[in-house]
């Protein structure tokens, strides 16, 4: 297993993977600042309402460094970034990185559980249905699955709001704790769940994981229907493999032949399935966020573009973007590990 | 995937005419039988009773998406479906069945105007990337790659933000927010298979025989890549629906006096849920579901049936010979 020439094509990959990164970010960061330079109208005059008085705006153009050619911002905007300096908002002077700190950290406590709740669904459905392909269960898997999939996120949160919320009483609606809950809590990391069990704070991780669960279940749900369908179609792409037939032959039963052979292999490219997903869960989180007032950072994304923000806007994109490529670049660590073929 | 195109190939190339390759296009599609079939015709079936209901709004609508009055009679507020208002009336007293109606008229015209866009941006693009290849192919892939990497949905949120200050906030702002997004959809996939199929004996006895490259690609190779482009689409379609909605839902979308969106209509019912009031966001939500379900049974119909690698057949179980084995280890 750990042979030399396998440690140093592993390292090579892994070096070669990582060159690639400098020019993505670097287009994701040139991308990002144009998109938000060709902006129409001032950035500055927009964020304060359009109504301050010039002599305001130019003072804190000269602050921000709006006032300088564009190439010597794009220079600054690159080597603050590169120093880990995401920039300040315009309208609250807030600096990005603390967004991502504190909002970053209940977006990802939410992504994580419905994450969960996205494989656990979308891996059991999608088996069964590549596993018993053309019968009923097949049918109603996938249907689920193009159902749930055609559900736009805030349209299942509504109803979700409407049947558990107000109809049965059974789940909190909004927010992620309580108030009382959220007075009393004290924030480690910012992650609810984790801070609550630090503190063995029993009541608060009972009133955190309820409020979680709507959300969580909302987004992991539409999130399952794309594994659903990637896990059945990869599922009987398997079962058709030369060594499935040779297990068959050798006599083995045909629950172990499924079990060990085919869903063992059918799941080696859901790994990489994730990683995209994760592109597509975050586009998602913003939704969840703004229907369930997830205080996230896609629900502060939708605070600061209706305030026209453009500090803001840009350093939150910018964030996504960086979190998208280091998954992506993990998640081919992984599956490079795992299937040697992958290596290049 | 190119073991099939192959022998139609030879033909295209030979008759000049659309019609076989049209007929050769669809052949699949007649053919579909069991669960493929099924999944084509319900899809279609629901895509185009929602494209006759955009068409006959004006007809069928029992008032205007933005009535909140008949005969000088103004509607109730948050009425419940009743026999006057079927699916009852919104806070702005508009009846609830009339903007669904006129909702599928917005989304027609959105997803009309993107997927033109963006198959007339993406496809190009793939075709001279995937077949000239060298410098130019590598930085399209590059900066295709960085915007497919990017949720695409925030992609739409920020065109759709800066486009709303210089257009405003239409039909062509939101169709051109989803485009951006799905362009690098269809270039990657065109590009891969032109690149498959570059060095086929057909392409290669083609240029051998002194074929400019433009006539290379125009008569050898767009008709095999053009096949990727219809289940694409579809589902594509699918996807803005839902990208159109999100951006309804979070206020970048449609202005609600240029047309009624159901995205829009949904974000609106979001405070009527804590009294209960379920019918101002069920029925624009049903509407997203079952527009996007139809389009999407159409897509992986129109998938399963002309991409060989899921295509099954009645007697597939005779088929899977060690004959056709190779082939199909071939395609992966």
């Amino acid at each position: 297993m750990a042979s030399v020439a396998k440690g140093t094509s592993l390292r090579q990959y892994a070096l070669t993977r990582l060159a690639l990164v400098l020019p993505m970010v670097f287009i994701l960061l040139t991308m990002v600042f144009l998109l938000m330079r060709v902006a129409p109208g001032d950035p500055i005059d927009a964020s304060l309402g359009g109504h301050a008085p010039p002599a305001v705006i130019e003072q804190i153009k000269k602050q921000l460094g709006y006032d300088k050619p564009i190439y010597v911002q794009y220079l600054s905007y690159m080597g603050n970034v590169a120093r880990g300096n995401f920039g300040t908002t315009i309208t609250d002077r807030r600096p990005i990185t603390d967004i991502i700190k504190v909002n970053g950290a209940a977006t990802l406590e939410l992504t994580f559980y419905a994450m969960l709740v996205a494989l656990t669904v979308g891996i059991t459905l999608g088996l069964l249905a590549g596993r018993f392909r053309d019968t009923p269960m097949d049918t109603g898997g996938r249907l689920f699955g193009i159902v749930i999939y055609a559900t736009p996120i805030f349209f299942l949160g509504l109803m979700a709001q409407l049947f558990f919320g107000s109809f049965l009483g059974w789940l909190p609606v909004s927010d992620r704790a309580s108030p009382i809950t959220q007075a009393t809590l004290v924030t480690h990391t910012n992650i609810y769940t984790i801070d609550a069990i630090w503190d063995r704070n029993w009541s608060a991780l009972k009133d955190v994981m309820l409020h979680m669960i709507l959300p969580a279940v909302t987004l992991g749900l539409v999130t399952a229907g794309v594994f659903i369908r990637l896990v059945r179609v990869n599922v009987i792409r398997t079962m058709r493999d030369d060594y499935i037939e040779a297990a068959r032959a050798r006599g083995i039963s045909e629950r172990a032949v499924v079990r060990k052979h085919a869903f063992r292999n059918a799941l080696v490219p859901v790994i990489t399935i994730v990683g995209l997903q994760v592109a597509i869960l975050l586009g998602g989180a913003v939704l969840t966020e703004t229907t369930f007032n997830w205080p996230g950072i896609g629900h502060e994304l939708v605070n600061y573009i209706s305030n026209r923000d453009y500090a803001a806007v840009q350093g939150i994109i910018l964030a996504f973007a960086l979190v998208v490529v280091a998954v992506s670049v993990i998640i081919d660590f992984v599956s490079a590990y795992i299937d040697p073929r992958i290596r290049y | 995937m190119a073991a099939p195109a192959e022998a139609p190939a030879l033909e295209t190339a030979r008759g000049r005419s659309l019609l076989p390759g049209l007929r050769r296009t669809l052949a699949p599609i007649r053919e579909a039988r069991g669960m493929p079939r099924t999944m084509l015709w319900l899809g279609a079936a629901i895509t185009l009773a929602f494209i006759l209901v955009a068409f006959l709004a004006p007809v069928i609508s029992p008032y205007a998406f933005d009535a909140y009055e008949a005969n000088g009679k103004r509607f109730p507020q948050l009425a419940p479906p009743s026999s006057s208002h079927l699916f009852g009336t919104t806070v702005q007293s508009t009846d609830v069945l009339s903007r669904v109606i006129w909702g599928a008229q917005t989304e027609l015209k959105v997803v009309i105007v993107s997927l033109a866009l963006s198959i007339s941006v993406g496809v190009p693009l793939g075709l001279i990337s995937g077949y000239f290849g060298g410098k130019l192919d590598r930085t399209l892939v590059l900066i295709m790659d960085a915007m497919f990497a990017f949720p695409f949905l925030l992609l739409a949120i920020v065109i759709a933000f800066m486009l709303s200050g210089r257009i405003g906030q239409g039909i062509l702002t939101a169709a051109i927010a989803i485009t951006v997004a799905y362009i690098p959809l269809y270039f990657r996939v065109i590009r891969n298979h032109v690149n498959s199929i570059k060095e086929e004996t057909y392409v290669e006895a083609a240029r051998a025989l002194g074929a400019r490259p433009f006539t290379v690609i125009r008569k050898y190779v767009f008709f095999n890549v053009i096949q990727n482009v219809p289940p694409l689409a579809t589902l594509n379609a699918a996807d803005a629906i839902l990208t159109l909605a999100a951006l309804g839902f979070l206020g970048y979308g449609i202005q609600p006096s240029q047309g009624a969106e159901w995205g829009y209509d949904i974000q609106r019912a979001v405070s009527d849920t804590s009294s209960g009031i379920w019918w101002t966001g069920l029925f624009p939500g049903l509407a997203i579901v079952l527009l996007v379900t139809g389009l999407t049974l159409l897509g992986e119909g129109l998938n399963e049936t002309m991409n060989p690698i899921l295509r099954h057949r009645v007697r597939g179980k005779v088929e899977l010979t060690p004959a056709s084995t190779p082939a199909e280890a071939e395609v992966e």
